[in-house]
């Protein structure tokens, strides 16, 4: 895998390749695998990805928790009638949403690069599907160029919110997502770099910060912003425009940001969001079917006490 | 890079595909519950799970607890039966029991700590989820380990004879499995050894037979790797 942007390009224009090939052959050599297992399997994720999109736009049902549900297909009927953001926009925002509501509701997803930013490649690679007519073939290559984002990335920085927050979650599928987009519409692999770089600087320094440590709010509008700023970060790539600082040194950056976060921004739920006042209230309002613990921190505070 | 820590396939960023909400706590934690299934080798009767960090607090939101049970129990982290796992859980008579633990400052904000029983056999396994549902193993039936999982691993325990490696690493070759990590420590000269062989191909189930058939080893466990 590349752990740089600069030595996939490199690779790509010294083979004359375009990036998903390039990123297919390093998966080839290092997982002794054929080209045609490769794609085949990234095709199943794609199928995936897309039956939660659809599950996601077609049903109403709440989250485990019941903090969220229905607001992807709430917003797919807006967007239809009175929605300014055009077509393409629209349906991003719509779909980014749809996964994950799958995912709160304990369906099935794709992590790309986790569950917590699951929405965000999806909504750009189905929309992209629909509006530009792309076939599957080239849907699965941008899957590719995203994944070889991804390893970038994990290779110098992380994709963990609890490591680097939200930035390292949804920052990093935002980037993915942008890659893939600029790469199905023909960009060269330096506008490829461009576009994670004009994405990723966007949602430098957003925080963790989970409403009582749940994948739900603010995760699923955090991935609408995500997966606009993904089309926006594209679009200025392929435009032509250039960012001073390259790709490498803006995720670099990202994972530098993340180490220096105070741990309550990192997934913990005591910072941010989640410590508002209607964020504790939220939190303590959830009520759930699972078992209760069988020693609670209760009953450990508890014995704690009787020493 | 740690060591056995494997380069990422492309799938391990596009994946894994998973019952949500999260990779770390739902899909990571059911990893973590079939690598401690492995350390058993079997599916276990009396299964205790310490939960440390984010995952004594953030568990049920997670269905961090049905996602252990569908680990322990040997589903994949797609299987449709993960929130009935519970369930499917008591009908297999694996009795359950979830705690918070603290397991010191330097463990991983998201670790898992298992005690498993079944058969009269016991093991002991803690590990990390360290994102994006990769997960890491730092403990063995009290020994230090670092396993991610992404291979298939064979856990050796044996007498600190000359010969044992050779011995073992002879099986596999045979059987046709390329060594990609080999690990061999012991805690005193003369006593026991471990060895951690972490391997490019799938360990047969006859390679693992004869492992354990080899009268100077104490314990012989295949960890399946988890990865996709």
């Amino acid at each position: 895998m590349f752990s740089s942007m600069r030595e996939m390009l490199e690779r790509a224009e010294a083979k004359l390749l375009p990036l998903w090939r390039v990123v297919l052959e390093e998966e080839i050599e290092e997982a002794d695998a054929t080209a045609e297992r490769v794609l085949e399997r990234m095709a199943e994720r794609l199928e995936t990805m897309r039956e939660a999109v659809e599950r996601g736009l077609a049903t109403d049902a709440p989250s485990v928790s019941g903090l969220l549900g229905g607001g992807a297909r709430r917003f797919e009927e807006w967007r239809r009638e009175r929605s300014v953001l055009g077509p393409f926009v629209g349906k991003v925002v719509a779909r980014a949403q749809a996964t994950m509501e799958v995912n709160a509701r304990m369906g099935t997803i794709v992590a790309t690069p986790t569950a917590g930013s699951s929405g965000i490649l999806p909504a750009i690679l189905f929309t992209a599907e629909e509006e530009l007519e792309l076939s599957e073939e080239a849907l699965v290559q941008g899957l590719l160029v995203a994944a070889g984002v991804g390893q970038v990335i994990v290779a110098r920085a992380s994709v963990s919110g609890a490591a680097g927050g939200c930035q390292a979650e949804t920052g990093s599928a935002a980037a993915m997502a942008a890659a893939a987009l600029t790469a199905m519409r023909g960009g060269t692999p330096a506008q490829v770099s461009e576009s994670v770089a004009f994405t990723l600087q966007g949602m430098l320094g957003l925080i963790c910060d989970p409403v009582g440590g749940l994948v739900e709010v603010p995760c699923l509008t955090r991935n609408v912003s995500g997966a606009v700023q993904a089309v926006a970060g594209s679009e200025l790539a392929l435009a032509g425009l250039h960012f001073p600082i390259p790709a490498d040194e803006v995720i670099d950056v990202m994972g530098q940001i993340g180490s220096e976060l105070d741990e309550k921004y990192r997934e913990t739920a005591k910072g941010g969001l989640a410590a508002t006042a209607t964020g504790r209230r939220l939190a303590a309002s959830v009520r759930w079917d699972g078992p209760e613990f069988e020693n609670t921190n209760a009953a450990r505070a508890r014995d704690l006490e009787d020493v | 890079m740690s060591r056995g820590s494997a380069a990422m396939s492309v799938f391990d960023i596009i994946g894994p595909r998973m019952v949500g909400p999260s990779s770390s706590h739902t899909a990571g934690a059911l990893r973590l519950g079939v690598l401690a299934r492995g350390v058993l080798g079997r599916t276990p009767e009396r299964a205790r799970v310490g939960l440390h960090g984010s995952f004594a607090t953030t568990y049920r939101g997670h269905g961090t607890d049905r996602a252990v049970a569908a680990g322990l129990l040997g589903m994949a982290p797609d299987d449709p039966r993960i929130p009935e796992s519970l369930e499917v859980a008591r009908e297999q008579g694996l009795e359950l029991t979830f705690e918070p633990v603290e397991l010191g400052p330097d463990a991983h904000p998201a670790s898992l700590a298992f005690e498993l029983a079944a058969d009269g056999e016991t093991a002991t396994m803690v590990g990390s989820s360290v994102g994006g549902g990769s997960v890491r193993v730092t403990e063995v039936n009290g020994r230090e380990v670092d396993l991610t999982g992404k291979y298939d691993t064979l856990i050796v325990l044996a007498r600190d004879i000359p010969g044992t490696t050779a011995a073992v690493t002879q099986l596999l070759a045979e059987g046709g499995v390329n060594i990609a990590f080999l690990e061999v420590s012991r805690e005193k000269r003369g006593r026991e050894a471990t060895m951690l062989i972490q391997a490019d191909h799938a360990i047969p189930d006859h390679v693992l037979a004869g492992v354990q058939a080899f009268d100077w080893v104490r314990f012989a466990r295949r960890l399946r790797k988890v990865t996709d």
